[in-house]
């Protein structure tokens, strides 16, 4: 039992998180526990799906559909922690002031709201599909049965106290301070999953450029263990990374902070036309 | 992002290996493969339930379905030893590729 709880903690922490840090950025926007709720659910559901067709899945695209679909997940869970950030830039005077001014201002931009529910649903979506194949497992080889399915319930309900300790944790930052913090936090999700993404674009042979191990720091902190879980999600820790997947989180973070610079500096409607990048 | 499609089927089949999960253990559980030549790596999960083959090393991760088989590319390694284990089942599950 203990087992299994721990084995799905860990494919819980990632998605935990994610719900945690999104709850966080979005309190005080009327209704946007039902958004994150509605993500949650859809996620879930998602994942079932695509346990059930796993096999399938996996024999797509001559044998990489699993880690062609893991890179799409992950690509478009980018383009809306960017497009989130951008649009937080946008109206940062109107933040700045107070948090109650934050909740109007994300109310107003219900695009925002939306693209953060789809990042939770993603962020469910994938790891909820391990957990889903791993207890049906289970279940279906009569291996161990209930106790070991109880067990993976306990450690979803871990998953979800860390949602819940990783919100508080948030939330207990002073107002003013606090959208400084989850832009940072948005910002290095965002190159995290990027690096991410490339990861299993190169294990499916898309990706072959830069594929040597640009450092190897498990000895110190293992991305195995649950510190080292919990900072592969928040800043993109790796203990093995290849040089490309380095390249590509310098690259995000570089294009996000740059992005983000430019839409601030000037007012939303002068910002038509931009080069999207 | 800079990416070069595929690594040639032909270079990689010429070294093909075949690795069997069955009682949630790996056969064999050291497997040699040359250096610095493409390969690819066949994972056959002999158990009824599902087992995610991973490695840091050889960057792999992925759940493989119980009864059934996944085939990755290897990129040419250096010489040296990548750890591989079954995430579902690491107190057992446990190998390593051996490039020489």
């Amino acid at each position: 039992m203990l087992g299994a709880l721990i084995i799905v903690f860990r494919e819980a922490i990632e998605a935990g998180l994610i719900i945690g840090i999104v709850l966080a950025v979005t309190r005080g926007v009327a209704g946007s526990r039902g958004f994150v709720a509605a993500g949650v659910g859809v996620g879930a559901l998602g994942a079932i799906v695509v346990a059930a067709f796993a096999d399938r899945l996996s024999q797509a695209f001559a044998g990489s559909g699993q880690e062609l679909f893991n890179a799409s997940i992950l690509a478009i869970a980018v383009v809306m922690l960017v497009w989130h950030n951008i649009w937080m830039a946008q109206h940062g005077r109107e933040l700045a002031q107070n948090l109650s001014d934050v909740g109007r201002a994300v109310a107003r931009g219900d695009e925002t709201l939306f693209a953060l529910t789809a990042v939770v649903g993603l962020a469910v979506l994938r790891e909820g599909a391990e957990v889903a194949l791993f207890l049906y497992g289970i279940l279906a080889s009569g291996e161990s049965g209930w106790d070991v399915f109880a067990g993976g319930l306990a450690g979803l309900a871990l998953g979800a106290l860390t949602s819940v300790a990783t919100f508080y944790g948030l939330v207990a930052i002073p107002p003013r301070r606090l959208f400084a913090v989850t832009t940072w936090l948005i910002t290095l999700l965002a190159a995290g999953l990027a690096a991410q993404c490339v990861a299993f674009l190169q294990q499916a042979g898309f990706v072959t450029a830069l594929s040597d191990t640009a450092w190897d720091s498990s000895w110190i902190l293992s991305d195995k263990s649950i510190v080292g879980r919990v900072l592969h999600t928040l800043i993109g820790y790796a203990d093995q990374p290849s040089a490309m997947q380095v390249a590509v989180y310098l690259a995000t973070l570089v294009v996000i902070v740059a992005a983000t610079k430019f839409f601030a500096a000037r007012p939303p409607s002068a910002s038509v036309g931009a080069p999207a990048e | 992002m800079a990416s070069v499609m595929g690594i040639s089927a032909a270079a990689a089949a010429e070294n093909a290996f075949t690795l069997t999960i069955k009682d949630h253990r790996f056969e064999p559980a050291e497997l040699r493969v040359p250096a610095n030549q493409p390969a690819t790596l066949t994972v056959k999960n002999l158990d009824a339930t599902p087992e995610e083959f991973e490695s840091k090393s050889l960057r792999i991760e992925k759940v493989i379905p119980g009864n059934s088989e996944a085939t990755f590319t290897l990129r040419p390694l250096k010489a040296g030893r990548y750890k591989f284990e079954g995430e579902f089942h690491d107190n057992t599950a446990k190998g390593e590729v051996i490039a020489e």
